[in-house]
């Protein structure tokens, strides 16, 4: 059974979202997508600076057979990225809500608004149980 | 879907997750596929590859049959034997890619790819010789691979038998009871490790696998799929039917020059095509490549140089064992000597990569204490 953590929404396609300093909110993708994909080997990280909208692609990641894109939950500019991943890229399957986030993005109004347009954590354990 | 026999045994494995195999519902992976793959490199592994067909070939005419269907020289072959060859069309496109085991002069099993089964079936049929049978057993035949450098252990388990212990590589028994059941027993695979292939009656694949899981126990035998299958493969570079060979590509082609055997006596179908390919010169070639700039190169990405397409990738991936990021690719001649300069194009960026040797991995000789 996937992890689902209370303190983050979700898109419906498998990104976590949650509020990080000031305007800005960390992104990863699910315990449940990690072990849907397997075994990660490659990580394309967003763009710094980048504006993105959300359900924008920004970046992809790549386990042994398979490629899946990544897609901004949140509408914003690409602050932060996590660039361990580069290196270690398997940190996204052992800890996909922790050492495997992968970006920050600065929203333009408030955090709890570009949040609220995503899954709870309630609505997004019904999606994938 | 179709399903093996075994199929009820995965979902004794909590972490199996099955894919759509060509129509066959498969286990992609067990464990992950890095842990499988690591697990034939360093000890051992079990597949069920019972998707896999066979066809057998019986007859007072089964040797010039087969040598006719067939690039290899099939009468090279003596009874316990068997051998990697192609059947090509009379363009010399490649019709599959297949293992043909010799019992006997006049009694040949074919084995073959899942997909390609009822198309080589045909194309047999159509070409067949008289005095000649065939037989398609697939449905009735399983297929367990057990492969890496511990199976021979694994095995010795199960049969206390010299021969088995003494069968070199692409050998095979054509009768042994391993459990009490009745297998064809070959030392072969398709992981670029050493291993055997276990081919039994259907229903006595559940009683096999169970047998062999549990002798392999203290020697850390895992169950496998089909992921770590491929990924093994590759590193190898053993082709796969579909990816590094197809109707348009030829033997040739696909550098597999040394199973093509222009002169055998009796020829065979596509040999003219194929003569004439090697004469004129080739104008592509299979090669390996290696990115230089950061990326994963995959299936059918566009290979350019010289801001020109010069091909495509046949397969490629994060090599588990070496961890570089390798492909096999389809170039145009000129660009397929070891250190050429390409760029592949993934994700809308050009990246680069060089041509490397292959195969990308080796198994190391066996040495002391093995």
């Amino acid at each position: 059974m996937s992890v689902v953590k209370d303190n983050c929404v979700y898109s419906h396609e498998h990104e976590w979202a949650a509020g990080a300093e000031g305007q800005t909110v960390r992104i990863g993708i699910s315990d449940h997508a990690q072990s849907q994909l397997g075994d990660i080997v490659f990580v394309e990280l967003p763009q710094l600076g980048a504006k993105v909208d959300a359900g924008d692609s920004i970046g992809s990641i790549e386990s042994v057979k398979t490629v899946s894109e990544l897609y901004s939950p949140v509408s914003g500019t690409v602050k932060r990225v996590n660039e361990t991943l580069l290196e270690q890229p398997e940190l996204i399957n052992e800890q996909p809500y922790e050492g495997g986030w992968i970006a920050e993005v600065e929203v333009e109004g408030q955090v709890d608004e570009a949040l609220a347009a995503l899954l709870t954590a309630e609505k997004y354990r019904e999606l994938v149980e | 879907m179709k399903r093996t026999p075994l199929f009820p045994l995965y979902t004794e494995h909590p972490g199996v997750r099955c894919i759509d195999f060509g129509g066959w519902e498969l286990p992609g992976q067990f464990s992950g596929i890095g842990l499988e793959h690591a697990a034939v490199r360093e000890r051992a592994a079990l597949f069920d590859v019972s998707h896999m067909g066979e066809i057998w070939v019986t007859g007072r005419h089964a040797e010039a049959y087969v040598q006719q269907m067939t690039t290899n020289d099939v009468t090279r072959l003596t009874d316990g034997a068997a051998q990697y060859t192609l059947m090509c069309n009379t363009e010399g496109g490649t019709v599959d890619d297949l293992l043909v085991y010799r019992v006997t002069a006049e009694r040949y099993m074919l084995v073959v790819n899942a997909a390609n089964i009822e198309k080589d079936y045909e194309w047999l049929k159509q070409h067949l010789l008289p005095d000649v049978a065939l037989e398609d057993r697939s449905e009735v035949t399983a297929l367990l691979a057990l492969q890496g450098p511990l199976a021979g252990t694994v095995l010795s388990q199960l049969i206390d038998d010299p021969a088995v212990h003494n069968l070199a590589p692409f050998h095979f028994l054509p009768e042994v009871a391993i459990s009490g059941c009745k297998v064809l027993l070959s030392r072969t695979g398709y992981t670029g490790e050493n291993g055997y292939e276990i081919y039994a009656d259907a229903a006595d694949a559940p009683l096999l696998w169970r047998a062999l899981m549990q002798a392999g126990e203290p020697e850390g035998l895992v169950p496998a799929g089909l992921g770590a299958r491929d990924t093994l493969r590759f590193e190898a570079c053993l082709p796969l039917y579909g990816q590094e060979l197809s109707l348009s590509i030829s033997p040739l082609e696909a550098g597999l020059g040394m199973f093509v055997k222009l002169d055998k006596a009796g020829g065979f179908i596509g040999r003219e095509a194929l003569r004439q390919q090697k004469e004129t010169g080739l104008k592509r070639k299979l090669a390996g490549i290696e990115m230089l700039e950061r990326g994963i190169p995959r299936s059918h990405y566009p290979v350019y140089a010289e801001g020109r397409l010069i091909g495509e990738v046949t397969s490629g991936t994060q090599s588990l064992t070496l961890k570089r990021n390798l492909g096999l690719a389809l170039l145009e001649i000129g660009h397929t000597a070891v250190g050429a300069e390409v760029e592949v194009e993934i994700r809308g960026k050009r990246l680069k990569a060089a041509v490397v040797k292959t195969p990308f991995y080796r198994r190391p000789l066996p040495g002391k204490g093995v």
